[in-house]
């Protein structure tokens, strides 16, 4: 490992990798490619040699680990901590995360220590030079921005996730390359205390999510969901929600797609009477194929989608749902 | 308990942005606050109730937001305090943190500050946790439940939204926290409170007040540069509706069309 290697931190909860940080880390291996440094693997708490290996497996170049009781959890503090030293002893040029909860706050915490800031939610990177340009929307994605670092500091980058693609694995050319740190603060330090887990609310990973058919008000209750949720479930995909479904308790919150709800970016998004106001829109646009069944043909969410049906969704939805499991078999 | 909600004020969520000559505009579309901050101001006004003392809104902007200010005192914030500079021009984030630490620092007597999750102008999301690490205060961001507050103790339990649900911590007083949708409803404004909003004496706290120096601050400190905004590219093409002679023949349509795309 050499100074000005680009870093990847590597997010994970209770042992596995989210699958964001692997196209976080297939984007470093391009920028790596261009300014001809290495990437190093960053991964703290729990099973962390393992999820190391499985970097080296993703193309990092090295890897640094630290699986210390106080890291056991995610704790900002804890975490922020270490990532700032070993950046302000090793100098990396960037630091790369995805922009996951846990990664966001991390890198907006360590960047302080390291007296800089962030550029969130990169959706494009390139190098001009050697100088790093970062792309990432702003307004709710109504516009798109370009920016660059100033001055010596390293740059702290968070990339949307499904923005980059996932690499494919292959075997580790450096094997061997895992080192050990250890923890920079101890636990009497720390005054935030992880106390439980609550994971009972309907818990959707909408962002990793490459099919997603989300229900509006036109499902009229929460019963109405039920076609909405069939089709998902055909299609191997999962269930999103307008805000208006969700404020009306249909659903719960963890489906809501939109400027106060997630952002996604899947392969197909299917909406399913769903107007398509501007918030929603500002929550699904960057999806790649959009499809739209509703009654009114005027609803401005025909103009963002690709396919259209015009029609009752409790016909249309079972109908399609019946269709698409003759054609896959399931 | 004195409770801090730092808001900003952004474009109405319903703008049409656009941008002309690198200068981003939105037309005559109002100036609101954050969406998001409006939960940080209903849980501000809660706490307050709750456990007695005071809340007061901080901004940091241009005059007019203290429109914004006004707006949190008509929900039922006791008071207000705008910064604004003009050397606070071209702050990013860590230099907004900076500002917000001072103010808070300046007030003194501050045990909770609340923030929204993000701006809808930036979308950043990083000024708590700039803010936080600036105070040293415990960090608690995505909060979607402050399920206890033990003022005498000085201690605060809350449930953090994460991907894979909520992660339930304790932490010690004060806190910096900010708030997901989840947490409240945010009440309306009260006709007494609006009253109260208008009459309010909104205090304008400079550099200066704040022990900051200019080169701290705005496009001096920056360490990100904005090289170019521009509106994405419009989608391409109109959206094909498709219709057969039967129900059964347009789901074959559409179920025709995923496949080809490879979507199913
Ligand atoms: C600050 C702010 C933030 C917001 N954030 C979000 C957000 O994050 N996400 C979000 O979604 N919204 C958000 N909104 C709300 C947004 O403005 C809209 O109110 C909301 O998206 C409307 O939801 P909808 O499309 O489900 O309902 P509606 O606009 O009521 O549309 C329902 C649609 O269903 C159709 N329909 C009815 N019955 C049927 C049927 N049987 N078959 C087929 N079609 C049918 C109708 O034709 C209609 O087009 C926000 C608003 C504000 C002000
Ligand atoms: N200029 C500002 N004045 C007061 N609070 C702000 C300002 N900018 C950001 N904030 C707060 O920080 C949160 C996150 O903003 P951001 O990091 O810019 O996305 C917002 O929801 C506000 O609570």
């Amino acid at each position: 490992m050499t100074d000005n290697d680009i870093w990847v931190y590597v997010d994970q909860f209770q042992g596995a990798a989210m699958s964001a940080s692997w196209e976080t880390l297939g984007a470093a291996r391009d920028l790596s490619t261009r300014l001809q440094t290495g990437v190093t693997a960053l991964v703290f708490g729990v099973n962390a040699e393992a999820i190391a290996r499985e970097a080296l497996a993703c193309g990092a170049s090295a890897a640094i680990c630290c699986d210390d009781a106080t890291l056991a959890d995610f704790r900002v503090e804890a975490y922020a901590a270490l990532l700032a030293a070993l950046v302000v002893t090793r100098q990396p040029r960037a630091i790369l995360a995805p922009a996951t909860t846990r990664a966001r706050e991390l890198i907006a915490t360590a960047a302080i220590d390291a007296g800089t800031t962030v550029m969130a939610d990169a959706i494009g990177m390139e190098v001009q030079g050697d100088v790093v340009l970062v792309t990432r929307p702003v307004y709710a994605g109504k516009l798109f921005c370009t920016a660059n670092g100033v001055g010596s500091h390293p740059l702290f980058i968070t990339l949307r996730p499904r923005a980059f693609p996932k690499p494919a694995a292959q075997i580790a050319e450096h094997p061997e390359s895992i080192e050990h740190v250890q923890a920079v603060v101890a636990e009497a330090a720390l005054r935030v205390k992880v106390t439980g887990y609550d994971t009972v609310v309907g818990q959707v990973s909408l962002t990793d999510a490459s099919i997603i058919v989300s229900g509006g008000r036109g499902v009229g209750g929460p019963e109405g969901f039920a076609p909405v949720r069939e089709l998902a479930t055909v299609l191997g995909g999962v269930m999103g929600a307008s805000r208006a479904a969700v404020d009306a308790g249909w659903v719960p919150y963890a489906h809501q797609v939109g400027q106060t709800g997630k952002t996604v970016a899947p392969d197909l998004y299917v909406a399913c009477g769903i107007s398509g106001a501007i918030q929603h829109q500002a929550g699904m646009r960057t999806s790649k194929v959009i499809v739209a069944i509703n009654k009114d043909r005027e609803a401005p969410i025909f103009s963002l989608a690709k396919y259209g049906v015009v029609g009752d969704l409790f016909e249309v939805l079972p109908a399609l749902s019946a269709e698409m499991r003759k054609r896959l078999g399931r | 308990m004195h409770i801090v909600a730092c808001v900003k004020q952004t474009p109405d969520s319903a703008a049409q942005i656009t941008v002309a000559d690198g200068r981003v505009g939105w037309g005559d579309a109002p100036m609101v606050v954050n969406p998001w901050d409006e939960y940080a101001i209903e849980e501000a006004i809660r706490l307050k109730e709750k456990h007695g003392g005071r809340a007061t809104a901080i901004t940091m902007g241009p005059e007019r937001a203290r429109d914004a200010l006004k707006s949190c005192i008509a929900m039922g914030c006791d008071g207000g305090v705008l910064v604004a500079d003009a050397a606070l021009a071209g702050s990013d984030a860590r230099a907004t943190a900076r500002v917000l630490a001072a103010a808070i620092q300046k007030l003194g007597d501050v045990d909770v500050v609340i923030f929204g999750k993000q701006a809808i102008d930036g979308d950043s999301g990083i000024v708590p946790l700039a803010v936080a690490r600036l105070l040293g205060w415990s960090p608690l961001s995505y909060v979607a439940q402050i399920s206890a507050l033990d003022a005498g103790a000085r201690t605060i339990e809350v449930a953090r939204l994460l991907e894979e649900g909520r992660q339930l911590c304790s932490a010690q007083l004060p806190v910096v926290i900010s708030v997901v949708k989840d947490i409240n409803e945010p009440r309306y404004p009260t006709f007494a409170g609006i009253r109260r909003a208008g009459s309010a004496q909104i205090p304008i706290w400079n550099l200066g007040d704040l022990g900051l120096d200019q080169l701290q601050v705005g496009s001096a400190a920056a360490t990100v540069a904005w090289q170019a905004v521009r509106a994405p590219a419009a989608r391409a093409g109109a959206v094909e509706i498709l219709a057969g002679d039967s129900l059964g023949k347009t789901v074959a349509m559409l179920a025709d069309r995923l496949q080809t795309e490879k979507l199913a």
